[in-house]
């Protein structure tokens, strides 16, 4: 018991012990300052020549939004095709078939926009060619767009008065030339040593012990799950992502998945720290979201390992905690510690089913990706935590009467506005959805019937979490719904467009805008926004606006579901 | 449409860079370090295939060391989990019907000393391994099944249990399964 204890607490060590240099490591990256890497300039110039990018053109923040949405747009068309037409194409040695139009929108949009829900199941869904083709060239390319839009943040929070924001193409490439595919390569390598298959061969079919015969799905597994971790994409090749014993196999390849999740994001904020030189500044957001992952991780690991009050009445031995939905080879802490790493992430993988935690993890999974910002996916969970400082820095300027500046430049109503409605749309959509659905379910037994495995609270928690998950570009899910249906297609699809897209174009304009502006020094009078006093009143607004906003739907979920199990 | 010309040629120039310095590094990396070219391990008994070593598969033998419920019945071309909420009052019907199906195979054993996972549901319905403990509680029914000495199969159970450097100690039950019927070989041969 102690030994699982004693396991998740290595995890979080070594991941907050490696984010740190990784974290100036890449501030070096985008401030274009010599490092490590630079052998590989050569190779980058060549990919401007062939594509016949300029790489020292500078982007205003109205053109470095267009670059990215027409990037996107051309990348929608690309995935709508090949997985239309997969089952037609090479590298498909157990013939799978193509999708069907409202199942592949969703994929194509899931995993464009890094959210990575799966309504289908990777062993048949998909053939090989768009595993890598699709699946696993968006898992790169959609996270490095995040990362280059975190660039150009960075970018315009540094400059004193700028009009630019650096050049996509170049944070683009970069990202994945000196970030993403090398530290992909190690991660995959680790997996391939532990027993992750990588191979181009088909299924294996064989003949088991008691004389049965058994089919084996396998393929590329180890090249795209390291970077479904990293990226925090979370489409695993399997249709049980890391449950599966081939996609991770030990104790040993999950906590290498397990840091990959939130490794990133969490060497984003110091990166932060380095690339504007304000440490203190960086340090103080990365105790907020530290202290909220941990209390998180404390909660779900003691829920998890308590096990299941209902089974406990039945008389029978319990040590291992709650096990249904979970691994031998994890056991309940290390799964119940996953669970909380990727909903405070956008990743959204899982290694262990969701649908049967206990009804507090349950709710503080779907919690975290309601807040959504603590680490958040790579480059975007900070931008979402941006929005709230720029509330929080309002609001106390209200407080002490005093014009709210941030880094020296003044907020005013324009910006303001941006941040209100981005922070809002985030509970719109969520409650929104799950009001439609709950609408048409209660209205028909048959429909409920069809889309629910579970009864009662719990299945109003199962639509809470997929428009919850959808909204954060999350991707895990409460798998007992039946979401490969048009409405679920569809209704998710829509809510992952407007939840990845608006707030980037939001945040991206707010700091473009706030780049222009004159530059006001600091002076006696400004407000500090490198103190604790500050991150908790950041922490306070986060959590009467994300929190506060979802309170009664998780009263009618999860909370009621607790209630009544005791 | 200069920006859509660049996206389409950068699309490619990803797609050729990404299959030829990361994917076929990995293939190739894993053709020189694995045993079995990066394809999903598999254990043999008496030089025949019997299985992938992380693949767990279903045994309802008397003889045989018993793994988890699986949603899938071990179907190793697909998986799944039960996606059962811990309050669905179907779901703890059917644990129950387990609880008293397994008792009924152990009459020896105690209810309160069943541990949990073997009426549980894995969360891919392929997990191939049980704790020391879930092992232990098998050994009697074997025992008479196979007219084996218990102490004999309780030190197979000690040989084939995994202790990770970090992680609870577990058993692969393909493993421990091919080491009883192994060692009933050797004592033919012998």
């Amino acid at each position: 018991m102690n030994y699982e204890i004693l396991g998740v607490a290595l995890q979080v060590l070594v991941l907050v012990a490696l984010s740190y240099p990784l974290g100036r490591y890449i501030a070096k990256v985008y401030r274009g300052e010599k490092n490590f890497m630079d052998f590989l300039t050569p190779f980058e110039n060549c990919i401007y020549k062939v594509c016949s990018i300029d790489p020292n053109e500078q982007m205003g923040w109205k053109r470095f939004l267009k670059v990215l949405l027409i990037l996107n747009l051309f990348w929608f068309v690309w995935g709508m095709v090949l997985l239309f037409i997969q089952g037609g194409l090479p590298l498909n040695p157990d013939n799978n078939i193509g999708q069907s139009a409202s199942q592949a929108f969703n994929t194509c949009i899931s995993f464009m926009v890094n959210c990575n829900l799966q309504h289908y199941s990777g062993e048949t869904g998909l053939t090989y060619f768009t595993q890598l083709f699709v699946i696993m060239l968006f898992q790169f390319v959609t996270a490095a767009t995040g990362m280059a839009a975190f660039a150009a943040v960075m970018k315009g929070m540094g400059s004193k008065t700028t009009q630019t924001l650096g050049n996509f193409w170049v944070y683009l490439v970069r990202t994945l030339t000196r970030i993403l595919i090398p530290l992909s390569m190690i991660v995959g390598m680790l997996l391939i040593l532990d027993g992750t298959p990588m191979t181009l061969e088909g299924k294996q079919t064989l003949t088991t012990l008691e004389g049965r015969e058994q089919v084996i799905s396998q393929g590329p597994v180890a090249a795209i799950v390291a970077i479904k971790q990293l990226g925090t994409n979370g489409g695993g090749f399997f249709g049980v992502n890391s449950s599966h014993p081939l996609e991770n196999p030990s104790y040993f390849t999950n906590m290498v998945e397990c840091i990959s999740i939130l490794f990133i994001s969490m060497s984003l904020i110091w990166c932060l720290g380095f690339y504007l030189k304000r440490r203190k500044f960086a340090a103080c957001i990365f105790g907020v979201m530290f202290l909220a992952y941990l209390t998180t991780v404390g909660i779900a690991v003691h829920q998890e390992m308590g096990g299941n009050p209902e089974i406990a009445t039945m008389g029978i031995s319990q040590l291992n905690g709650s096990m249904e939905g979970k691994e031998v080879r994890f056991g309940s802490a290390a799964t119940a510690l996953w669970s909380m790493t990727t909903t405070v992430t956008s990743n959204g993988s899982v290694n262990g089913m969701h649908d049967s935690l206990t009804p507090l993890s349950g709710m503080l999974a779907m919690l975290n990706m309601q807040i959504n910002c603590w680490f958040g996916g790579v480059g975007v969970g900070f931008m979402n935590y941006y929005i709230f400082i720029i509330i929080a820095v309002f609001l106390s300027g209200l407080m002490v009467g005093r014009t709210p500046e941030f880094l020296g430049k003044k907020i005013e109503p324009k910006e303001m506005k941006i941040a209100v409605i981005i922070a809002l749309l985030h509970p719109f959509v969520i409650l929104c959805g799950t009001a439609i659905a709950s609408h048409l379910a209660v209205n028909d037994p048959t429909l409920a019937a069809a889309w629910l495995s579970n009864p009662s609270f719990h299945g109003l928690s199962q639509m809470l979490y997929e428009f919850t998950s959808s909204a954060a570009n999350n991707g895990s899910g409460f798998e007992g719904l039946s979401d490969n249906t048009p409405f679920w297609n569809i209704s998710t699809g829509i809510v992952l467009i407007l939840s990845r897209y608006l707030p980037i174009i939001g945040q991206v304009a707010i700091v473009g805008i706030l780049a222009q502006k004159r530059f006001v020094p600091e002076s006696a009078g400004t407000l500090k926004t490198d103190t604790v006093t500050f991150s908790v009143m950041t922490f306070a607004v986060i959590f009467i606006i994300a929190a506060l906003a979802f309170f009664p739907a998780l009263t009618l979920g999860p909370i009621a579901e607790y209630l009544t199990i005791k | 449409m200069k920006t859509i010309l660049i996206s389409i040629k950068i699309t490619v120039a990803f797609c050729i860079i990404l299959f030829g310095g990361y994917v076929m590094v990995l293939w190739g990396f894993a053709r020189l370090v694995t045993p079995n070219e990066g394809q999903a391990e598999v254990l043999t008994l008496d030089g025949k295939v019997v299985g992938a070593t992380n693949v767990g598969q279903e045994f309802s033998d008397m003889k045989y060391f018993w793994g988890r419920p699986s949603a899938v019945d071990y179907n190793g071309g697909g998986s799944g989990g039960s996606n059962k909420a811990v309050s669905n009052p179907e779901y703890l019907k059917e644990v129950g019907v387990r609880i008293e199906q397994f008792l009924e195979s152990h009459p020896y054993l105690e209810r309160k000393d069943l541990p949990s996972e073997l009426v549980t549901a894995s969360a891919s319905g392929l997990d191939p391994h049980i704790s020391p403990l879930a092992a232990e509680v098998q050994i009697q029914r074997i025992a008479d099944a196979r007219q084996m000495k218990v102490e004999y199969i309780a030190e197979i159970i000690v040989n084939t249990t995994h202790k990770p450097l970090v992680g609870q100690p577990y058993i692969n039950v393909l493993e421990l399964n091919i080491a009883l019927d192994s060692a009933i070989l050797n004592e033919n041969k012998g």
